[in-house]
């Protein structure tokens, strides 16, 4: 229209039109416009893949019936993209790669088709320029050069020779794009085990009315379950705006679920610890509640001590704590066999309990009879402290920590604890002395001195945790 | 007069039936020692909040250590244990040690350990973890004087407390005790402990004083020590009470003198 296409340089650009306003590309910008777009399209299929640098291929098997057949479907999505001011081509055929071809290349005066017939697609893509097979730039002049100008020049040659002068890879794009070969879309999500959606024929805004509709889809993705004999270990909840934004929602459960109930919960405390919470904006016109990960879940047996109602209340509680102040925050101890005592506990999540990914492990039992010879409060890492000390190995007298000076009433050590030299970065750490030590008031603390008297460099001391 | 007296049973009759039932026959878990239990009417209540106020910042220690082998005390029969830690606390007294809480006697394989980034998050886990009646105990170490932790919060912990039967440990390290629904509130310090051989430092001690009871027992104080091999506090034995040596020329630590002797 204004004379101006693509792979025009800018001065010839602006010799035809003065006043132009050029704006670098940006690449992020466009890829993140389209992921949105994809999440969009999610309401219509839930495989959609994205074709860089600005096409969407959307897998509509058995879909189509929902929108009064593939030409309603077709206008629907069209019709909202042009909605969102975007310029749009689409084309329904029964290979992605036909279908691509036909919306990016597909014209008017080369018999346009915007809905293929199944079986009619090599008729559809004959007229195609050979650009439609998506080639590299050489092999498309070098087909240029022979005189293939259109797929259907390509479509009646015989494929061998094809493939030993224009590579193995022509043939191949030739029989896709003809239909003869269908390999499908690798969807960005991958499709869940379980997918239940309801759909509004008003967008709805209200809290209650969306948690209501929530449950109901919990409610009938537990019977789905239940008739498998699953429970779900991941649930995400998808909402979909009028206005095209998507919010999606993922908990987690330590154990298979299927209670509707349960599982709202969780969802209940993941909304309710939103940083901004769900926006509704004009309201959600679609919900869907997809179980990502299913795992058997069979009757559970009650035993007669009713330990596993308590275990199950106990992995239950966790996650729900999960849910609302992240799997990170909600940890428990495992125990490593390691001497050093920062090392000596690994925080896992709590709620990898029950997967027997960290079988528990007995922790080592000291003598009974001595007090504890490690500390409740461990620093990590240790306190730098002022101490003054017998040379060369004696406990500290006195030591300096927070600027409170602590008077040393009664001392035990050393208890040495050398780097374990197996460790790459052990090498330079100096040998640590241990002291218990308690000061006048009654105050325990676990000190030590690292490094040794008379070498280089100096020994420090160092307060690492305080006993009860 | 006796218009005066029945006015009282009446009054007596009402608030009765405003306390919960819970509170005449609950069950309890006993501390070993059995002053302490004895004057509790028979240990500590299950179904309540008991709160442990650090004597000052630098008993951080001895009151976790207390908190904790109270949770060993209530979770004997191996239930869970859940400790909701601030982030803060972490920063201030270090994290908690795993082995050294098995060194106190409790399981660390029962423990879940939470940490919030701040008072209301610690409160709000805690009141969760305290509606599960699957748990034998739940520690909720807020820090410091959080403004969250009011009345109605500390009713709200009680309430769920009184509901599931867990009882809560309020952990409060450098903070000032307020009226809350606790039914005891308790202040630790640590206590120069029995020497072992060679002058080693012995089983943990702690001075603790009852700073609030519903029944008015307001201000005894005892001297416990922990035994981790039976899992129980006692009072240590009055002959064989230490005398601690102090090093030549500093008068004697004022705190150790003026120790009332009970039960």
């Amino acid at each position: 229209m204004l004379g101006l296409t693509p792979g025009l340089t800018l001065a010839d650009a602006r010799a035809r039109i003065p006043h132009l306003v050029a704006v670098d590309m940006d690449r992020a910008a466009d890829a993140a416009l389209l992921a949105r777009l994809a999440d969009w399209c999610d309401r219509y299929t839930p495989l959609v893949t994205v074709e860089e640098p600005d096409g969407l291929v959307l897998d509509i098997t058995g879909c189509v019936h929902l929108f009064a057949g593939e030409a309603g479907l077709r206008r629907t999505v069209m019709q909202g993209l042009a909605r969102g001011g975007l310029t749009v081509r689409g084309s329904v055929a029964g290979t992605p790669q036909a279908a691509a071809a036909l919306a990016r290349f597909g014209r008017k005066a080369l018999g346009r088709h915007d809905i293929v017939p199944p079986g009619e697609e090599e008729m559809a893509v004959r007229p195609l320029p050979a650009a439609a097979l998506g080639v590299s730039p050489e092999v498309l002049l070098a087909l240029t050069r022979a005189g293939l100008k259109t797929v259907g020049d390509l479509a009646e040659r015989p494929r061998a020779p094809l493939a030993t002068r224009f590579g193995a890879d022509l043939p191949v794009r030739l029989a896709r794009i003809l239909g003869q070969e269908d390999i499908g879309i690798s969807p960005r999500r991958p499709l869940p085990p379980c997918l239940v959606e309801r759909r509004f024929a008003e967008p709805v805004a209200r809290e209650e009315d969306i948690d209501a509709a929530l449950a109901g889809l919990a409610h009938r993705a537990g019977r789905i379950l239940a008739e498998r004999g699953e429970g779900g270990r991941r649930f995400e909840a998808a909402f979909f705006r009028a206005d095209g934004r998507v919010t999606r929602l993922a908990v987690a459960t330590g154990r298979p679920a299927r209670d509707a109930a349960v599982v709202m919960r969780l969802f209940r405390e993941r909304l309710a610890a939103l940083a901004d919470p769900l926006d509704p904006g004009f309201g959600f016109d679609l919900l869907r509640l997809a179980v990502t990960a299913c795992e058997p879940l069979g009757e559970s047996q009650v035993s007669l001590d009713g330990r596993t109602v308590e275990d199950e209340e106990v992995a239950a509680l966790v996650d729900r704590l999960g849910a609302r102040f992240g799997a990170a925050a909600v940890l428990r101890p495992a125990f490593v066999d390691t001497h050093i005592p920062e090392r000596a506990v690994r925080m896992v999540p709590a709620a990898l309990d029950d997967d027997g990914t960290a079988p528990p492990c007995g922790w080592p039992v000291e003598r009974p009879a001595d007090p504890p010879a490690r500390p409740v409060h461990l620093f990590d890492p240790p306190q730098p402290i002022e101490a003054l000390a017998e040379v060369p190995d004696g406990p500290p007298l006195r030591f300096r920590w927070r600027r409170v000076l602590h008077e040393i009433a009664r001392a035990e050590g050393p208890e040495r604890i050398a780097p374990e030299w197996w460790r790459d970065e052990a090498g330079e750490e100096p040998t640590r002395d241990y002291y218990r030590v308690e000061d006048a008031r009654g105050r325990r603390f676990w000190v030590f001195r690292q490094g040794l008297f008379g070498e280089a460099p100096a020994p420090r001391w160092f307060l690492h945790g305080i006993f009860a | 007069m006796s218009a005066v007296q029945d006015t009282l049973q009446a009054l007596r009759r009402s608030i009765a039936a405003i306390e919960p039932a819970a509170s005449e026959t609950g069950r309890r878990f006993t501390c070993g020692a059995p002053a302490v239990d004895g004057l509790l009417g028979g240990g500590f209540l299950r179904a309540a909040v008991h709160e442990i106020f650090a004597h000052e910042e630098a008993d951080a220690g001895a009151a976790a250590g207390l908190a904790a082998a109270l949770a060993a005390r209530a979770a004997a029969d191996d239930r869970r244990v859940v400790w909701v830690r601030q982030g803060f606390s972490v920063a201030e007294t270090g994290a908690l040690h795993a082995p050294g809480l098995a060194a106190l006697g409790l399981d660390p394989g029962l423990l879940v350990v939470v940490t919030g980034p701040d008072a209301t998050c610690v409160l709000q886990a805690g009141a969760e973890a305290l509606r599960c009646p699957a748990l034998g105990a739940v520690v909720i170490e807020p820090w410091g004087d959080p403004k969250s932790l009011d009345l109605t919060a500390s009713r709200r912990l009680a309430l769920a407390a009184e509901q599931s039967g867990v009882p809560a440990l309020l952990l409060r390290i450098a903070a000032t005790p307020r009226p809350s629904a606790a039914a005891t509130r308790w202040s630790a310090a640590a206590a120069p402990s029995r020497p072992l051989a060679a002058n080693a430092p012995g089983h943990p001690a702690f001075d603790i004083t009852l700073l609030r009871h519903r029944a008015g027992l307001e201000g005894r104080r005892w001297r416990l020590e922990w035994h981790r091999e039976h899992r129980l506090f006692r009072e240590p034995a009055p002959l064989s009470r230490p005398v601690v040596p102090l090093p030549a020329g500093r008068p004697a630590a004022p705190d150790l003198a003026p120790l009332a002797r009970t039960g």
